[in-house]
């Protein structure tokens, strides 16, 4: 494997209202989803998610569901919490937490789930642009960050589905390290220290103070730098799905598509048995929090083994690890995007090494990292100043004209990758290669017809039928538009659609 | 002939040289100036979008816990 592989990234949104810390979240994330599906998908806001866990291995099964269960009233009761859309991009947009949460649709490539996190934004900001103009609702802000530097983290998860025969004492062994350092690449930039944010200072991470564990089920508290929920959505036998929770919210396209694109080829690395041992960090965990601390990246690891060496040094190992295991399966059949994210993450370490600064118009970290310092230079800010804390917080506002990330890359300091073209289309269309294409085109095509959805599996209310129809979608390269798109063109209605797999 | 062509590459890597150099030390004053000039007008966009009262916003926000 290379970069490719099924992946995604779901985003938790900061949220809040102006003036007023002590709204109720769960009631204006509520009013944020609900506003977006009735307005701009109407039917979207009728889609349940299927948290039937039963999916049998193939073929579509029947089963019988009160018309009160699938009752839309019940999905706009905003008090409960329960909003909930699927989108026809294939995405979950729903209420996590107390955060708006945007699930991407399955992508097979870095870039894909590079537009598609931006999609994801897009939705986002549409979404509470809808939600200003209703009668009652408060002004709501929403911020892709992960902190309020109170005490509080939320994430942003990226899933990456596995090999289920790769022990998973070995993808812990060959991650840790790697976790540990990414971030002078992956970070998105910090004022403040400590879980609290009341150590003054600036970071490379949003996310490291709030990782107390090297290994865990949760994701709440003590947080561990390898999660190890296992709960796949695909088939337990031959996959895992490695749900990441130690990265950050970035802002920065180069950032987004190389986390995805580095950590995709270390878990090649892993899978294929490359010996990576030799990494191995003593107390990892504190190796997180230092290095993120240390943004002139001079901080010495110290390796199990008895070496020493810095974030950069660790990272250009899992390059060079990365770089030979792609010359040896491929030779000079490597994929574009593979060499690409190799290309540049060598060049970026190189960068960093030499003049950190030089990756302003790249990564998040350093981009924040130059306003802030130009701040401090200007106006002789101290650290905690409150400004210096309101940029780091604005940076990541996502709306129109506010946001400072969004502001650097229209002014052409911050690198941009993707176009608005593919991004807006990414909005309403589903990725064609994987089963989201399935899901996306189900609600796009018969969205009356459509009782609920997940990742696995789509479910049909069609008229004249007894019982709601599940069909499972359990592998996540089936139902692509190579695979199904000739049968969807060829079905005017669900009821076609169910009598066509049915004969099958 | 091959003599005088090493010669004339020889030269010729040689002005490039002298030129990198030059421009080199010519390129740091100026890009360090056009950094300070680029991130003065950053700081000057951003000071028109920033939100007023700083202290307070940053303490208004304030979120439930997550993942």
């Amino acid at each position: 494997m290379s970069v490719v592989r099924v992946m995604g990234i779901e985003t938790e949104y900061g949220i809040s209202v102006p003036g007023h810390p002590n709204i109720n979240a769960m009631l204006t994330s509520s009013q944020i989803v609900n506003a977006y599906a009735n307005s701009v998908v109407s039917r979207t806001s009728k889609t349940r998610w299927d948290y039937d866990e039963e999916t049998p291995l193939r073929d579509a099964r029947g089963f019988d569901m009160t018309r009160a269960e699938a009752d839309p009233t019940q999905l706009t009761d905003a008090d409960l919490g329960l909003a909930n859309a699927v989108l026809t991009n294939g995405a979950r947009f729903y209420v996590d937490h107390a955060h708006p949460e945007y699930s991407s649709p399955e992508v097979l490539t870095p870039f894909d789930a590079l537009v598609y996190d931006r999609a994801g934004e897009v939705v986002m900001s549409r979404a509470a642009e809808i939600a200003r103009a209703m009668p009652g609702v408060p002004e709501i802000r929403l911020y892709k960050n992960n902190t309020d530097n109170k005490g509080a983290s939320y994430g942003t998860h990226e899933n990456y589905l596995m090999s289920r025969s790769t022990p998973f004492t070995d993808i812990v062994a060959g991650l840790l390290p790697f976790f540990a350092t990414r971030q002078v690449i992956t970070g998105a930039g910090r004022v403040g220290v400590g879980q609290d944010g009341r150590g003054v200072g600036f970071q490379i991470s949003q996310r490291a103070d709030f990782f107390e564990v090297e290994v865990g089920l949760e994701t709440t508290l003590k947080r561990p730098m390898v999660n190890t929920r296992d709960e796949p959505h695909a088939d337990p036998q031959f996959h895992r799905r490695l749900h990441v929770i130690v990265g950050d919210a970035n802002l920065a396209e180069v950032p987004t598509y190389l986390k995805m694109g580095m950590t995709s080829l270390v878990l090649s690395l892993i899978e294929a048995g490359v010996d990576l041992s030799d990494l191995s960090l003593v107390k990892p965990v504190d190796q997180l929090h230092q290095v993120s601390h240390d943004w002139a990246l001079q901080h010495k690891i110290e390796l199990a083994d008895g070496r020493s060496m810095t974030a950069l040094e660790v990272q250009l190992t899992y390059a060079q690890r990365c770089a030979e295991f792609c010359e040896r399966e491929y030779g000079g059949d490597l994929d574009d995007q593979s060499a690409d994210v190799l290309a540049r993450w060598f060049d970026l370490l190189d960068r960093l090494t030499r003049d950190p600064m030089s990756c302003a118009t790249e990564l998040d970290w350093v981009a924040k990292l130059k306003v802030l310092e130009g701040y401090r230079r200007r106006d002789g800010l101290d650290w905690s100043d409150a400004r210096l804390q309101l940029v780091d917080l604005q940076y990541s506002d996502m709306t129109a004209g506010k946001g400072l990330a969004r502001k650097l890359e229209a002014r052409g300091s911050l690198a941009r990758l993707t176009t608005d073209a593919l991004v807006n289309a990414a909005v309403t269309d589903p990725p064609v290669d994987t089963r989201a294409w399935f899901r996306g085109e189900c609600l796009r095509r018969y969205p009356e017809s459509i009782a609920a959805a997940s990742w696995d599996s789509v479910v049909f209310d069609v008229a004249g039928r007894r019982s709601l129809q599940r069909v499972p979608t359990l592998d996540p390269l089936r139902g692509t538009r190579a695979h199904v798109g000739e049968l969807l063109d060829r079905c005017t209605s669900a009821d076609e659609l169910l009598a066509e797999l049915a004969g099958k | 002939m091959a003599n005088e062509q090493q010669h004339k590459g020889h030269a010729r890597e040689e002005q490039e040289h002298a030129e990198v150099a030059a421009g080199d030390a010519e390129g740091a004053a100026a890009r360090k100036e056009r950094l300070d000039d680029d991130i003065d007008s950053i700081l000057d966009e951003i000071d028109d979008v920033l939100e007023e009262n700083a202290a307070e916003f940053v303490s208004s926000f304030v979120q439930k816990g997550g993942q």
